[in-house]
C-alpha cells in the first residue's frame, strides 16, 4: 500500500519506479458522496483497482434510542433514517408494531398512506435523477427542475402533516391527521400535471449521447451477484430481477391497485436512471388509482392506545418497498413499554455494500456516477 | 444522427427558461425575506404553552403532570411540579409548572407532546425565525417565553383552536352543570342528614345510612364552598 505521504517522502528521497499504485481518500466531504461517506480508492494510473467504502460519520444509536424509547417515540427517529422518505419510513416501522401487536389499519388510512408513500417515491426518484445527472456534470439544470417539482409534493406534505421533510405522519393503526377534501383536489391536481414533468425530464437527457457515453456499460451488476449481495429496490430490478415487494407481500391496499414493474436488462448506471424514470410514471398510476378509490371513514383503530402500548411478547418484522430499496423493521417484544430489540434493515446501505465489485477496471471519475445511481441517503446507512 | 439528444435536451432547457417567464408553475423562487409563503395551517416549528386570560401564571394551562416531559422522544422538556394548588378552567384545584424548561435547540418537532397532552395545554408555534446570538441560554425557553395566550394559537392554527376551544367549553359546562347537580344533591342530603337524627333514634336502620351523607359531599370539597 502506498499512501501519499509515503509517495512523497520516496520522491523526496530520490526513489526510481514511484506512481504505480495511488491511494486516494474520497470524501467524506466530498459533494459527490452525497453525505458524509468515504472511499478508500487504490488507483492504478485512473483506473480503480481496490475500494473499500467507510462509513459511520452519522451514526447517531438509532437503534440504541428506539430500545429506550416507548414504542410511539420511535415514528419521529425514522422520519431520520432516510431523510428525503420520511413517509415510507414511517410506514416501515408501523408496519412492524402493527404486525408486532395485531392491529388493524382503517381502509381510508392504508388509502391515504399509499398516496404520500407514492408521492415520496416520485420526489425521491426525481431527486435522485437530479444528483446523479449533476455528479456527471449536467451542473444543477435537472436538479433544479427536479427539486421544483419536489418541492410543490412537500408544499402538500406541510399542509398535511405541518413539516415538509420530517412528516411523523403515520401512526400504529392509522394516521395521526386525517386529510381535508381540499387536500385530495390539491394532490389530483398535482398529480394531473405531473406526467407532463416527467416526460420533459425524460427528453431532457434521456438520448443525451454524452450521458449515454457515460453511462451505459457502466457500472454494471450482474443479476446474480445483485441477488447474493441482497441488494434490493430500482438497483436490483434493473439488473433484470422481478422483485418488488409491492408486489411480493402486498402489504397495505396494494393488491387493489394495477401497476407494473420496470425492469432493467443489463444492469448499468443508464439502466438505473431510466429505471426511476419509469418508477416515477408508475407511481403516477398509482396514485390516480388510489385517488379515485379512496373511501370515507375513520383513519386511526379506536382500540389503539398510541401512548403506553405494550404488544405481547413476540417479534415481528415488517418490510416495505421504500424508494430505494426493502426496508425492513425487525422488533422484539418483551410485553413492556420499550421494544426488547429494534433492527432497522436499511435498503441503501446494503445496496452499497455492493460499490467495489460495480467500480472495479473503471476509472475514478465512474466511481462518482456509479455512487450516485446506488441512490444512498447517509442517514439511512449510518443510523 | 449524432446530436440530436443534446439538441433536444437543449430545447427542453430553453423551453424551461422561456416559461418561467410566463408560466407561474416553471417560476417558483420566492425572494425571501422580502417575500415569503403563507405558512399552511397545519405548519409545526416548536412548542409553547397556552393560557386563557390574561394572565399568563393564573391563565397557563399546563397542570405538570409531567406525561409530556416523559414522552419527548429526545427528552427536551424540563417540569418541576409546584408545591400548591391552583384552580383551573373548570374550577378544579390542580398543580401547575414551578419550572417549565423546552431546549429548542434540542426539540426535533416531533408534535409528540402536543399529541399526549390530555389539557390542550402545549401546542405548535408556527414561529421560524428564532436565531439568536446567544450560544448558552438563548435557545432555552422557559416559562414566561413559551407562554402565549389562547388569541395567538386561534390566529396561527384557526381550525384546530376552534376545536379544541368548543370542547374545552363543553367540558366547562359539563363540569358546571355537574357541579351544580352534586351541590343540589348535597344540599339534599344535607337537608336529610339534618332529618336522620329524628330517625337514628329509632334505634336499627340508622347506623347503616349515618355514614353516606357525611362521606358523599367530602369528595367534592371545591364544589361545597
Amino acid at each position: 500500500m502506498t499512501t501519499v505521504a509515503e509517495l512523497e517522502r520516496r520522491v523526496e528521497a530520490g526513489e526510481d519506479g514511484l506512481g504505480d499504485i495511488l491511494e486516494v481518500s474520497m470524501g467524506p466531504h466530498h459533494p459527490s458522496t452525497h453525505g458524509v461517506f468515504r472511499m478508500d480508492v487504490r488507483l492504478e494510473g485512473e483506473k480503480v483497482v481496490r475500494l473499500k467504502p467507510v462509513f459511520g460519520y452519522l451514526h447517531r444509536n438509532h437503534e440504541k434510542i428506539a430500545e429506550h424509547g416507548a414504542y410511539l417515540s420511535a415514528i419521529p427517529y425514522t422520519d431520520r433514517l432516510d431523510y428525503l422518505c420520511s413517509m415510507t419510513n414511517n410506514w416501515g416501522y408501523v408496519l412492524a408494531v402493527e404486525k408486532l401487536a395485531g392491529i388493524p389499519v382503517p381502509e381510508r388510512a392504508e388509502y391515504i398512506r399509499v398516496i404520500v408513500a407514492e408521492l415520496t417515491r416520485f420526489q425521491n426518484h426525481a431527486g435522485l435523477v437530479g444528483f446523479l445527472l449533476q455528479d456527471m456534470g449536467a451542473s444543477g439544470t435537472p436538479l433544479m427542475y427536479a427539486f421544483r417539482e419536489r418541492e410543490k409534493i412537500l408544499d402538500l406534505f406541510e399542509s398535511l402533516s405541518g413539516a415538509r421533510m420530517m412528516c411523523n405522519y403515520l401512526r400504529f393503526g392509522g394516521l395521526r391527521v386525517d386529510c381535508t377534501a381540499a387536500w385530495l383536489e390539491e394532490v389530483r391536481r398535482l398529480v394531473a400535471g405531473l406526467p407532463k414533468f416527467v416526460d420533459e425530464f425524460e427528453a431532457l437527457l434521456r438520448t443525451n449521447e454524452i450521458l449515454m457515453a457515460r453511462t451505459q456499460g457502466t457500472g454494471i451488476l450482474p443479476r446474480e451477484l445483485a441477488i447474493n449481495a441482497g441488494v434490493t429496490g430500482p438497483m436490483l430490478r434493473a439488473s433484470g430481477v422481478n422483485y418488488d415487494i409491492r408486489k411480493v407481500d402486498r402489504y397495505g391496499v396494494y393488491d387493489r391497485f394495477e401497476f407494473r414493474v420496470p425492469l432493467g436488462d443489463h444492469g448499468d448506471v443508464y439502466d438505473r436512471y431510466m429505471m426511476r424514470i419509469l418508477e416515477m410514471r408508475e407511481s403516477l398510476k398509482i396514485l390516480e388509482q388510489a385517488l379515485r378509490g379512496i373511501p370515507e371513514g375513520p383513519i386511526m383503530d379506536p382500540k389503539t392506545r398510541l401512548r403506553g402500548l405494550r404488544p405481547k411478547a413476540g417479534e415481528a418484522y415488517g418490510r416495505i418497498e421504500a424508494p430505494k430499496g426493502e426496508l425492513g423493521f425487525f422488533l422484539i417484544s418483551d410485553g413492556t413499554g420499550n421494544p426488547y430489540r429494534y433492527r432497522v434493515r436499511p435498503p441503501s446501505m446494503i445496496n452499497l455494500t455492493i460499490l467495489e465489485d460495480m467500480c472495479l477496471g473503471h476509472n475514478i471519475a465512474d466511481v462518482v456516477v456509479i455512487l450516485g445511481s446506488v441512490d444512498i441517503v447517509l442517514g439511512e446507512v449510518d443510523r | 444522427m449524432f446530436g440530436e439528444g443534446i439538441l433536444q435536451g437543449l430545447y427542453e432547457t430553453a423551453r424551461n427558461f422561456f416559461g418561467s417567464y410566463v408560466d407561474k408553475d416553471r417560476l417558483v423562487t420566492v425572494q425571501y425575506p422580502e417575500e415569503r409563503h403563507q405558512l399552511p395551517e397545519a405548519t409545526r416549528e416548536f412548542p409553547f404553552l397556552l393560557y386563557d386570560g390574561p394572565d399568563p401564571e393564573a391563565g397557563l394551562r399546563c397542570v405538570a403532570c409531567q406525561i409530556c416531559e416523559k414522552e419527548c422522544p429526545p427528552r427536551c422538556i424540563h417540569i418541576e411540579k409546584s408545591k400548591d394548588k391552583k384552580p383551573d378552567f373548570v374550577g378544579k384545584q390542580q398543580f401547575y409548572p414551578a419550572v417549565f424548561d423546552i431546549d429548542v435547540s434540542v426539540c426535533m418537532s416531533c408534535q409528540i407532546c402536543v399529541e399526549v397532552c390530555p389539557f390542550d395545554a402545549i401546542r405548535m408555534d408556527n414561529e421560524y425565525e428564532l436565531s439568536t446570538s446567544n450560544r448558552f441560554g438563548g435557545l432555552l425557553y422557559t416559562k414566561r417565553e413559551l407562554a402565549k395566550p389562547n388569541e395567538y394559537y386561534r390566529k396561527i392554527h384557526p381550525t384546530e383552536a376552534a376545536e379544541t376551544d368548543d370542547r374545552r367549553a363543553k367540558e366547562a359546562e359539563e363540569a358546571k352543570a355537574k357541579a351544580a347537580a352534586a351541590a343540589a344533591a348535597a344540599a339534599a342530603k344535607a337537608a336529610q342528614v339534618a332529618a336522620i337524627p329524628a330517625v337514628a333514634a329509632n334505634g336499627a336502620t340508622g347506623n347503616g345510612a349515618a355514614p353516606k351523607p357525611a362521606e358523599q359531599p367530602a369528595d367534592k370539597k371545591p364544589v361545597n364552598q
